[in-house]
């Protein structure tokens, strides 16, 4: 079984915004698209234009109904992808070593050449956020773009992860949670970030931002009490037109 | 502990390729990586205006659509029956033979009977030039069966509407409604915004009978029912109004509420508004007391006073619209039922849009000086914004309803000020601005004028000297006289019908007319196919051009098989769909960023070749031969007018480079590929808000060559273009339409907004016929084009349709099941899924997900073409017969706009069948099918 790191120097993670996401897919697919290129295996296609296409993606969006007690149904889009925890049950159940948790910034990887394939991992992530290769037959996971987030070859700005940079509702972000005055720590503090499933004891290093309250238009509130009519006169609003335009400027008051 | 050694800066690319994506009609930039000469990865362009940086789904994807396994390869002849899918690849050479031999003899003779419309088409500017020049009357784009009630609704109220015209001051906004809002259009931008104003704390409030997408993200949810927002709209007018809650001085100033109606019971202009010798509007000066022309130096417009002459009463447009607005027929508690939206929440939205508008009132300290010579030390605004798409454009009472969510927002003051809306330039350009609509036919030559404009009254119609209509498509007649996109979704039907007249060859791009873009698609395959008594096919020839094996493939005679986007040029032109923002004007362009490996040209390029051909003037050279070698070549050495080419951006000047107007530049293309493949010019800083009016953007626009000399205008809350045709109605004048319209004419034209029930609802038994079935277009594929790219048909590979909790519980629904869907016109058999977040007399799908077997390169086996369908098969382009002998279209009145959304249906259970009914013969194939597995790297 393979060892995570005492402590890492540096805790990189995602806040993903459920107040925000439009449940797009854009994340995904720029996802896909940055990873069957770059780091390890190609990300494989099965049945690609068949009757049951299945495909391995890093990053997949979910959507649930959510109905209160009062008020209408609410839709949620949830957007889910490796939670880089800190008690990484993925990483404690590897047998080869393959899958490990960086000491220097916390990321969680699979290094395929080690991979057997053997699929403990998958099913010790209580978030399913990993998934078997139909090609390759090795595991995939989020990377959190380890080939971007350091990469010399790309301008400084890009040096994020491809689901941030391409998030056109802005409901990702990325930084350093380790660090308390990082974006990530202060959308979290501010915004009252959670973890997912805490009873797992994974200690996910990924945060989500809840969805602010919603349908608050719902009846009026009596402390502002709803439009009153200017008159109830039957032809009373040309008289009150004629007053509010006389005290207007350039009117005749 | 020992790590492996990851490699942390691995190459990314050899070069970056900036272009245009395609991947839908938003016309991001993107970033284009290039490795080897192979497309290794695709990105948002962060410089770009539309997208700054980021990209959805389907423009991710695009690397999945230049790979796909259902492009097509060469020029296709049909050898087989239509329908069938059996051709022959044929050279370019012998194809533009074969359509040159079709379509010259036409042209020397009766050049209407070609029929030219071309679907989604990003060159409308070019392909109606080139349709003017064949000249044929016979032109138009989709617009008509997409969104041409916002659009119309917009330019004739205030000089634009949204998405290329106008958008969210996203800055300032502090409440934003989005009404009838899917997922798609403008879909960049928008996501950018709402997570812009979330992060600064502003409110959204979604009107939509279905919470998805952005109506989820939404702080308010109004769950309306289909085809009643124009009531709803027309209640929180009723209640704003009713409580003083709008912008008085707004309104006098920059709209023709202060304009006096002529109300002359007498005068063959009554109803229309009171001119001057000058034929400009009249209002009372409130400095004098006098009428004076509403543009005067200095005139201060009365917004109340009324002109009493030759003992009649004219009174402003404002008393009418309080005469109309504060009825109790609008009270909430009088459209509470029909609208599934309670009095008290109506009451609570028209608040809370009073209290942001008029209690947190946005003022920049800017200068400005309006086109009466008035100086305005700030800009004041009303941050309420709005934003409306197909939701309650697709409607038959789409056009008012339109109109009445553009009279709500100037009401507040919410248009072209800080907060509110502001247009794009071009934009604000008024109806009057633009052209009207042509259609004198002369045999081998041109068509006398543009095809496609806006009408100002019935002289304005294509109508033919006993009174006919001129086009195919019965745009610009009594049926709908004020349909500025044409009626593509008529083409076909009136073709096969012989109304108004035959014709001979039907010419398509880029629109799947044998699938999702008809109504009533297994009788247009019918229409398609059917011979006449000599067995010769009813509709002689077909012609079309795309890029994929669609399923109107199969249906066409001759195929052209069009570039995928990353292969071709484009331009992105102000003559068109510009680009632009609020901020700036802005075009761009495409380019081949990789070369084509099959048999194929672009469809532009194409066109500039075959116009060649037939000696089109414009498209030969004095000496007979070729203008434009290719749509580049046209690209950058059109010139349209003196100054003006299809690239506003590094045109040649006296003294060099400059931009808007200039002469042709032999680097432009150069130029823009260097500069990201766009190019944007700021609008001055005083200039930005208060455009129709405003001096400084005024001179601005002139510069830029938008226009030749100012032309400030006032919103036209009361449009005389409709009064014009109710005058013709009652019997004024003498251009008179048919005695059945009259009464519609009457009813539907009015000069103020106006809310009527969907045609549908009275032609169906609404009894029987309880539920609405709308379709909306996901964020993550955009029409068919989506089934054939590997990724995101994982994402949207199946359509369940969506059944409330009501529905869902009375019909015992459970997980799995099937049902039968019945319309006045015909029956599906769908599966179902339960949705709770959805107005509970309401059922939904996706959008052009169902496939035809064998088409789009997909396994017979594919869920696209075993478990997807489509809603069109319930809707027709007629509406139901009233046993009047009449074809009553089911469009709009005054545009002519496909009513998809009135649909009504009725579902019960239904014992599963082996596949969505009804199910279709499949298609051969002209590509064969995709690869089994996918692997995709192009790097080693």
């Amino acid at each position: 079984m393979t060892a995570l790191p005492k402590t890492t120097d540096r805790k990189l993670g995602l806040v993903i915004d459920l107040d925000t996401c439009v449940g797009c897919h854009a994340c995904v697919v720029s996802c896909k698209g940055w990873n069957t290129e770059n780091y390890g295996a190609p990300l494989a296609d099965i049945d690609a234009y068949g009757a049951d296409p299945v495909g391995t993606f890093l990053n997949r969006v979910h959507s649930y109904e959510v109905t209160p007690v009062e008020g209408p149904a609410q839709t949620i889009h949830f957007p889910k992808s490796c939670l880089h925890c800190e008690d990484a049950p993925c990483v404690t159940v590897c047998p080869t070593g393959a899958s490990y948790k960086r000491s220097e910034d916390g990321i969680v990887l699979v290094n395929e050449s080690a991979c057997i394939g053997c699929g403990l991992c998958a099913w010790a992530c209580p978030y399913g956020a990993r998934e078997m290769d139909g090609a390759a037959k090795v595991m995939k996971k989020c990377t959190l773009c380890i080939d971007r987030i350091y990469n010399e070859n790309l301008p400084e700005i890009d040096r994020t992860p491809a689901c941030v940079r391409t998030c056109p509702s802005g409901a990702r972000h990325f930084g350093d949670f380790a660090d308390p005055e990082s974006n990530v720590s202060v959308l979290t503090r501010e915004r009252g970030g959670m973890d997912l499933m805490p009873e797992q004891g994974t200690k996910p290093t990924n945060k989500y931002l809840p969805p602010r309250n919603k349908d608050a238009l719902r009846s009026a509130d009596p402390a502002a009490p709803v439009l009153r009519p200017v008159t109830d006169e039957p032809r009373g609003f040309l008289g009150w037109l004629d007053r509010a335009l006389s005290a207007m400027p350039g009117g005749n008051d | 502990m020992n790590q492996p050694v990851v490699n942390l800066s691995p190459r990314v690319s050899d070069e970056i390729r900036k272009t245009t994506c395609y991947m839908c009609a938003c016309r991001c930039g993107i970033n284009v990586h290039m490795k080897e000469g192979k497309v290794a990865y695709i990105e948002g362009n962060r410089d770009h205006p539309v997208n700054r940086g980021v990209l959805c789904a389907k423009g991710s994807a695009g690397i999945m659509q230049i790979n796909a396994p259902s492009r097509l390869r060469k020029p296709l002849k049909r050898v087989g029956p239509r329908g069938s899918g059996a051709f022959e690849e044929i050279s370019w050479d012998e194809a533009l033979q074969i359509a040159t031999d079709w379509l010259k003899p036409i042209r020397d003779e009766s050049p209407e009977k070609l029929a030219f419309f071309t679907g989604r088409d990003q060159s409308q500017s070019f392909t109606s030039l080139w349709a003017q020049a064949y000249g044929t009357p016979n032109y138009a784009a989709h617009g008509g069966f997409c969104s041409v009630n916002m659009a119309a609704g917009g330019i004739y109220t205030m000089g634009g509407a949204f998405w290329e015209f106008g958008q969210p001051d996203w800055d300032h906004t502090k409440l934003f409604l989005i009404f009838g809002v899917a997922e798609d259009h403008d879909s960049n931008p928008i996501k950018i915004g709402i997570g812009q104003i979330k992060a600064r704390g502003a409110r959204i409030v979604g009107i939509n009978p279905i919470r998805s997408g952005y109506n989820a993200v939404a702080d308010d949810w109004y769950g309306i029912t289909p085809g009643t927002d124009g009531l709803l709209i027309l209640s929180l007018v009723h209640v704003l109004m009713k409580a003083g809650k709008v912008d008085l001085d707004y309104l006098a100033r920059f709209t023709n509420a202060s304009c006096l109606v002529n109300e002359d019971p007498k005068s063959p202009q009554n109803g229309l508004l009171l001119r001057d010798e000058n034929g400009q509007p009249l209002v009372i000066d409130r400095r004098t007391g006098k009428p004076a022309p509403w543009n005067g130096q200095g005139v201060e417009p009365d917004l109340s006073a009324t002109l009493r002459e030759k003992g009649v009463t004219h009174r402003p447009v404002f008393h009418h619209m309080a005469a109309r607005y504060l009825g109790d027929d609008y009270a909430p508690e009088a459209v509470a039922e029909r609208t599934g939206i309670s009095a008290d929440r109506i009451r609570t939205l028209a608040a809370e849009i009073a209290r942001v508008a008029f209690d947190e009132p946005v003022e920049l300290d800017r200068e400005w000086t309006d086109f009466r010579g008035k100086k305005h030390r700030t800009m004041l605004g009303r941050p309420v914004s709005m934003h409306a798409m197909r939701g309650i454009s697709a409607h038959s009472n789409g056009f008012q309803t339109a109109r009445a969510l553009h009279m709500l927002q100037i009401l507040i003051g919410a248009v072209e000020t800080p907060g509110g809306m502001r247009f794009k330039p071009p934009y604000p350009k008024p109806a009057t601005a633009h052209p009207k609509p042509h259609c004198k036919v002369t045999p081998g030559k041109p068509l006398d004028g543009p095809h496609l404009g806006y009408v100002q009254g019935p002289d304005d119609l294509c109508l033919t000297a006993d009174g006919n209509p001129a086009r195919i498509d019965k745009a610009f007649s009594w049926e709908n006289p004020m349909s500025a996109h044409g009626l593509m979704h008529m083409v076909i039907s009136n073709a096969h019908a012989g109304d108004p007249y035959k014709i001979d060859t039907l010419f398509l791009y880029m629109a799947n007319m044998a699938w999702n873009s008809s109504m009533n698609t297994a009788g247009t395959m019918q229409m398609l196919t059917d011979k006449d008594e000599n067995g010769d096919y009813v509709i002689p020839r077909i012609i079309y051009s795309d890029a994929y094996s669609s399923e109107m493939v199969a249906y066409a005679d001759l195929v052209l098989p069009d570039t995928t986007y990353l292969e071709r040029h484009d331009c992105i032109s102000l003559l068109d769909r510009p680009i632009c923002e609020a901020d700036g004007v802005a075009d761009a362009i495409r380019w081949p960023v990789i070369e084509p490996d099959r048999d194929v040209r672009g469809f532009q390029s194409v066109l500039c070749d075959l116009g060649a051909r037939l000696a089109l003037p414009g498209f030969v050279n004095d000496d007979g031969s070729q203008k434009y070698a290719d749509y580049a070549d046209y690209i950058t050495n059109h010139i349209r007018r003196p100054g003006i080419g299809p690239l506003a951006g590094w045109r040649m000047g006296e003294n060099g480079v400059q931009h808007g107007r200039g002469g042709a530049n032999a680097a432009q293309l150069d130029t823009y590929i260097k500069n990201g493949g766009f190019w944007i010019e700021h609008i001055p800083h005083e200039a930005a808000y208060f455009k129709p009016w405003s001096n400084e953007y005024q001179a601005w626009a002139v510069k830029m060559g938008f226009y030749d000399s100012p032309q400030p205008y006032i919103f036209q809350l009361y449009a005389e273009p409709l009064r014009r045709f109710q005058l013709a109605a009652e019997g004024e004048g003498n251009r008179q339409p048919p005695e059945h319209l009259r009464q519609r004419i009457l009813d539907t034209m009015d000069p103020l907004p106006i809310w009527y029930a969907p045609f549908e609802d009275s032609r169906v038994d609404t009894s029987e016929f309880t539920v609405h079935a709308l379709t909306q277009r996901p964020m993550a594929m955009y029409h068919s084009w989506g089934t054939q790219n590997a990724w995101l048909r994982q994402i949207h590979g199946r359509n369940p349709l969506y059944v409330p909790t009501k529905i869902w519980e009375a019909n015992g629904f459970a997980d799995g099941d099937w049902a039968r869907v019945t319309s006045a016109h015909g029956a599906i058999v769908v599966p179902v899924a339960h949705m709770a977040a959805l107005n509970e007399n309401t059922v939904w799908t996706w959008n052009a997900i169902g496939k035809r077997k064998g088409t789009w390169a997909l396994a017979d086996d594919a869920p696209e073409a075993t478990k997807g369908f489509l809603l069109n098969h319930l809707i027709h382009e007629l509406l139901p017969p009233k046993g009047d002998g009449m074809r009553w279209a089911n469009s709009d009145p005054v545009t002519g706009q496909a009513a998809w959304f009135d649909l009504r249906v009725k579902i019960e259970k239904s014992p599963p069948p082996d596949e969505a009914q009804p199910a279709f013969a499949p298609i051969k194939s002209p590509v064969g099918r995709g690869p089994k597995n996918l692997t995709w790297k192009v790097g080693k």
